[in-house]
């Protein structure tokens, strides 16, 4: 089934739909401009408007359930933005309102969080504003209704995540990782800016409402070309290959803003871009698709590998992170059933992974924000709650039966099978190492020996802080079987992103899902031999030449050196020393000219009324002059 | 022999007649009521004629644009009059609370700059509150220059415009002697002018037996053999209107006058004036000499060529932070007139017009503004002209050279700002009106003048700030307001301009009555 119509607006809270953005907007804009005044309760003002944002997101979704399936795609015109080219809209349907759900609830989860975590940070107030600008833009991101106003939503949120990475910026660390998270999301933005220059081009608009249905008037060429430069614009924000080396740094930021922006909601933009542009850009036997389940495959099992080598616990969990984003892209690129497991696994990683990044920040928040993994152990008993929760979440990742991760990774793992054995292998493998890398967090910090510090005294953190845990690790429970039994969430958005002729059959056993968990078993049993039953050193052993492998990020940043940082000063040292042979000739011509014109015609504005006049006595017999001539032509 | 009396519709001049009535009570008030009474009165008096004003205008556009010109033909109150005298109106308003903070003025204007008499006013605490009075006559003027039918009409008010901005502009508190000196020139060309105007509507007097502006118009179809008349008159006409506007090669008063006059009377000029004169402009060249266009058009080409490269390439190498925005608006009315050139049927007439008017909004908004902020960037001697005393202002007082750096990027038309939104519809309006090679030139020097506009935001946020370097006043509620108005328009009108660009295209849709 092909996606259906967009209709007009219906009225009703989808007709206010554009209030989920206008409102964590003006809760920044009070924050950034109010200063310090708000510093009291500023931090309430944040958590109220997220709140708010999500309940009219929960209220549209209802408004929507009331439709037909045919008519839950609606546009919401706001105004005309740049007249001729782009309006400024919205496009209600499951798709866009599925993550409106997912970055309001879980967003709201994570402001209510933050105010436990940053209450002795003395500019709270500020990250809240920061916090409400992202859930502002990452709104416009997925509600947009044209690739203009998703570009203003896509620069928004790289805009709130380069402050939030820096938001302790007296860290040099953390203010290089925000200077690098921006730098190398601009290469990807560059791709999506040309792509959104062809789509322009080639179809006269940049609404979906128009371009979507045209697609096939292009040529395959074109469409490819518009598919791959939004690939690379997807790879940027969402850290694929060979874009990924940004989002280990951006761990610098405070853990909220991992759980958010770096886990749960920003880095799934990229797929919500493939997923969104998918029936037009990304046809299922197009070079497009095929290149985004190889980015996706190569991405998953580069994440993974780096997750098992990491011994701070956020950037093992960054790692893992890159890698089931991999899953989603691997699915995205699979066509419609595809895309439904992608956006049930994001919905799903979006809570199992909120909870583990918010677990780590519970554990950091008791630890004295200790993050080296190595320095941990023996929690469980400690911080009960913290444990159950990040236990879920743990169990939840790696595909334990029944819970999230089973049905929806599960699933990817065996549409990307149907489609292509290598594809299915691969990630069946990458299914195994996520069993090793997950349990051997959980066993570094919550079993085995106490290894912390003598003036560390581990506490559970205050009910502000729990209580988003719980809630969360529910999510991570349940949401999954809701979601994929019954290919529940696939009807809900085959509106959206068409469906496929045949709704898959869900098997509760399947082979492959059997050896998957075989392979899953195999790597936590292997995790617990290694750092459950064995004493975990304090300092790391120097390790295979795997592990260092693993350790230094698959040589990603030494790749990108040497493949582009130093090429690229090389390059910049040939470009100044042609520069200054040949173009600066030119250009500071240029500019002399210029600068020596203004200088000289300078003179002329001698400050003597006469000459003034004189100016204008000769420019106007300048104009008589010339009409007469003009006149008499 | 019988004479009807003369019909005059007084609701729909009654804008008019209320910022004209408050000038004169203001003179009484100066008049009769005890020096320390007068700013009490002029204050309430000034800003509820103005409010009042406006909203006259508001309930005319509500209840329906007049179709024939009013006063027997005289003022012609149509949608375009509607929407220009709503942007004067406000920018009056917000003008007038600039003028309204102390110190801005000279306490006693006859005495010899540095003499002990100016000594002895000054501790006195005198003040000119003339000022009201004549800012309000200024605004009148401007109200009825756009709105004149005829050329007599509007020469009247162009010279009551005019005679009470060149009193203003000499009254500055600090360095008063540039004040009165940019006080005479101003005085001096624009009489010069004014006399160009009034010779060039006597020509086309005879070339028409007429100043109506219709009726010049049905004269250029009709009368033959009458070429010389009409080119030079029209020619002298032009020279009147354009000296107004500021563009080349009529612009030499502008950063002479900006400079010298008090701030606050500047942001006047920078905003009501240009306003008002590009309206009585389009009326002039659109109605009266609206089917010559093929004659005027490759002129106005020219000068609105020369206008921009002019503007901008002179701004680069100024220092004094008026004098910059002198050029700066010469640029801008130069970019202006590549909307004037965009003429053509009555559906491209009504693109262009609706630019215009949503470009001047914009502008003028945004210029106050920044002549605000200048206003309250001040040293030991009063405000700090010169821009290298503005270096490291960023790291001082953070807000205001934001908000600053934030009118900076609007001149330089960036989007996100109203600014972006003014120049790209003028530019697509000459685009579809087939002034490509002068859109081109725009956009060339728009590249040319986003050059100083951010070399002073690299001066205020990355230069280290001088360490005897100006202060930032406290603003008054009035100036906080001002200056808090203009960022909050450009920036909504820069991220949803479609309610102003609505209302500009439903101005310009019913185009000038005749």
């Amino acid at each position: 089934m092909e996606p259906a119509e967009i209709l007009s607006n219906p009225g009703g809270v989808i007709g206010v739909s554009w209030l989920m953005i206008a409102l964590p907007l003006l809760g920044a804009a009070v924050l950034l401009l109010g200063g310090r005044r708000t510093d009291k309760w500023g931090h309430f003002l944040g958590v109220l408007m997220a709140l708010a944002s999500f309940v009219v997101a929960a209220l549209v979704f209802f408004q929507m359930l009331g439709f037909a399936p045919a008519e839950r795609r609606v546009s919401v015109p706001l105004y005309a933005f740049i007249p001729g080219v782009a309006d400024l809209g919205l496009l209600i349907d499951p798709l866009s309102i599925s993550f409106a759900l997912l970055i309001t609830g879980v967003g709201s989860l994570i402001h209510i969080y933050s105010i436990g975590y940053m209450s002795h940070d003395t500019d709270r107030r500020r990250f809240f504003a920061y916090l409400n600008l992202f859930v502002a833009a990452m709104l416009l991101l997925v509600l947009a209704d044209n690739y203009v106003a998703l570009f203003i939503g896509w620069e928004g949120v790289g805009l709130a995540s380069y402050l939030l990475i820096g938001f302790w910026q007296f860290k040099p660390s953390a203010a290089t990782a925000a200077k690098k998270a921006f730098v190398v999301n601009r290469v990807g933005d560059f791709g999506l800016l040309i792509a959104i220059f062809i789509v322009f081009t080639t179809f006269g608009s940049v609404a979906f409402g128009e371009v979507f249905p045209k697609a096939g008037e292009a040529s395959q060429g074109t469409l490819t070309a518009i598919g791959l430069l939004l690939l690379l614009g997807a790879c940027g924000k969402s850290a694929q290959l060979p874009l990924q080396s940004w989002l280990l740094d951006a761990m610098e930021g405070p853990t909220p803003v991992s759980a958010l922006i770096h886990a749960a909601t920003m880095v799934t933009a990229g797929v919500y871009l493939v997923v969104r542009s998918g029936a037009a850009f990304f046809p299922g036997d197009g070079t497009a698709s095929l290149v985004v389940t190889i980015v996706g495959v190569a991405t998953l099992l580069a994440g993974a590998i780096i997750g098992t080598a990491k011994d701070d616990i956020k950037k093992a969990l960054a790692g893992s992170t890159m890698s089931q984003i991999g899953y989603m892209m691997l699915a995205a690129g699979l066509g419609p059933v595809g895309y439904a497991f992608a956006i049930a696994h994001l919905i799903t990683h979006g809570f199992f992974k909120a909870n583990l990044f918010l677990g780590a920040g519970s554990v950091m928040h008791g630890m004295n924000d200790q993050v080296d993994m190595r320095r941990y152990g023996g929690l469980r008993t400690l911080m009960p709650v913290t444990f159950i929760t990040f236990l879920v979440g743990y169990l939840a990742i790696i595909g334990f039966p029944l819970l999230s991760g089973y049905f929806t990774k599960d699933g990817i793992i065996e549409t990307a099978m149907e489609h292509n054995a290598i594809l299915g292998w691969l990630a069946v493998a990458g299914a195994g190492i996520t069993g090793f890398y997950m349990s051997r967090v959980v066993f570094m910090t919550f079993f085995g020996e106490r290894r912390w510090d003598k003036d560390v005294h581990p506490h559970e953190s205050p009910a502000v802080m729990t209580w988003p845990l719980i809630v969360l690790a529910a999510g991570s429970a349940v949401l999954g079987a809701y979601l994929v039994l019954s290919n529940r969430l696939m009807v809900f958005l085959g509106p959206a992103v068409g469906l496929p002729e045949e709704l898959p059959a869900f098997h509760v056993v399947s082979p492959v899902g059997l050896a998957t968990l075989a392979l899953v078993a195999a790597g936590a049993g292997y995790a617990w031999l290694k750092y459950g039953r064995q004493e975990v050193p304090v300092v790391a052993p120097r390790g295979s030449f795997l592990t260092t492998f693993a350790r230094r990020d698959l040589y990603g940043d030494a790749l990108n050196e040497a493949l582009f940082m130093r090429p690229g000063q090389w390059l910049t040292r040939l470009a100044v020393w042609f520069d200054n042979r040949g173009v600066d000739g030119l250009v500071n011509g240029l500019a002399a000219t210029i600068g020596g014109t203004s200088g000289r015609l300078r003179r002329i504005q001698t400050g003597y009324v006469r000459s003034y006049a004189l100016s204008i006595f000769v420019g106007a017999a300048i104009l008589a002059g010339a009409w007469f001539v003009v006149g008499t032509l | 022999m019988n004479i009807t009396a003369p019909t005059i519709e007084y609701l729909q001049l009654a804008p008019l007649l209320i910022v004209f009535g408050a000038a004169i009570l203001g003179v009484l008030v100066e008049a009769f009521a005890p020096r320390y009474l007068r700013r009490a009165m002029h204050i309430p008096l000034t800003l509820l004629s103005l409010a009042g004003a406006f909203a006259l205008v508001i309930v005319q556009t509500i209840k329906g644009v007049p179709t024939e010109p009013s006063a027997m033909g005289a003022v012609a109150v149509d949608g375009p009059t509607l929407f220009i005298w709503g942007i004067i109106l406000v920018l009056a308003f917000v003008t007038l609370l600039l003028i309204n903070d102390e110190d801005h003025f000279v306490p006693a204007a006859s005495a010899v700059p540095g003499s002990a008499e100016e000594e002895r006013a000054l501790i006195e605490g005198n003040v000119h509150t003339e000022v009201y009075p004549l800012a309000l006559f200024a605004i009148g003027g401007m109200l009825l220059f756009p709105a004149s039918n005829d050329l007599l009409i509007m020469f009247v008010a162009l010279e009551v415009m005019s005679l009470p901005l060149y009193l203003l502009c000499g009254l500055a508190r600090r360095r008063r002697l540039l004040s009165q000196e940019s006080a005479m020139k101003y005085f001096l060309l624009g009489a010069f002018s004014s006399a160009f105007f009034l010779y060039g509507t006597a020509l086309l007097y005879g070339f028409a037996g007429s100043v109506d502006l219709a009726k010049i118009d049905t004269a250029l179809g009709a009368v033959g053999g009458q070429d010389a008349l009409l080119y030079t008159g029209a020619a002298l006409l032009g020279v009147g209107l354009l000296f107004k506007i500021g563009a080349a090669p009529f612009q030499a008063w502008k950063p002479d006058v900006y400079q010298g006059a008090p701030t606050p009377v500047t942001a006047l000029m920078a905003s009501g004036t240009l306003v008002a004169a590009f309206g009585a402009l389009l009326r002039v060249f659109w109605i009266a000499l609206g089917n010559l266009d093929w004659d005027w058009s490759p002129i106005m080409w020219a000068v609105a060529i020369l206008t921009m490269v002019v503007g901008a390439i002179l701004a680069i190498t100024q220092t004094d932070i008026k004098r910059m925005l002198a050029y700066s608006s010469i640029a801008h009315a130069g970019f202006l007139l590549v909307g004037v050139v965009a003429i053509g049927d009555a559906k491209q007439n009504s693109i262009a017009l609706s630019s215009i008017l949503f470009y001047l909004a914009v502008y003028g908004i945004t210029s106050v503004g920044a002549f605000a902020v200048v206003t309250m960037v001040r040293d030991a001697g009063g405000e700090a002209w010169h821009l290298s005393r503005w270096a490291g202002l960023g790291k001082r007082s953070p807000k205001l050279a934001g908000v600053f750096a934030f009118f900076l990027l609007a001149f330089a038309g960036i989007p996100l700002t109203s600014g972006f939104f003014g120049k790209y519809a003028v530019f697509q309006a000459a685009i579809a009106g087939g002034a490509l090679p002068l859109v081109v030139v725009g956009v060339v020097s728009s590249a040319i003048a986003a050059f100083f506009y951010v070399r002073v935001i690299v001066l205020m946020f990355f230069s280290d700030p001088a360490p005897d370097g100006p202060t930032v006043v406290l603003p008054s509620w009035g100036t906080a307001g001002v200056v808090g108005f203009a960022a909050l328009a450009t920036v909504v009108l820069g991220v949803f301009p479609q309610p102003v660009l609505d209302l500009a295209q439903s101005a310009a849709g019913s185009l000038f009555v005749r």
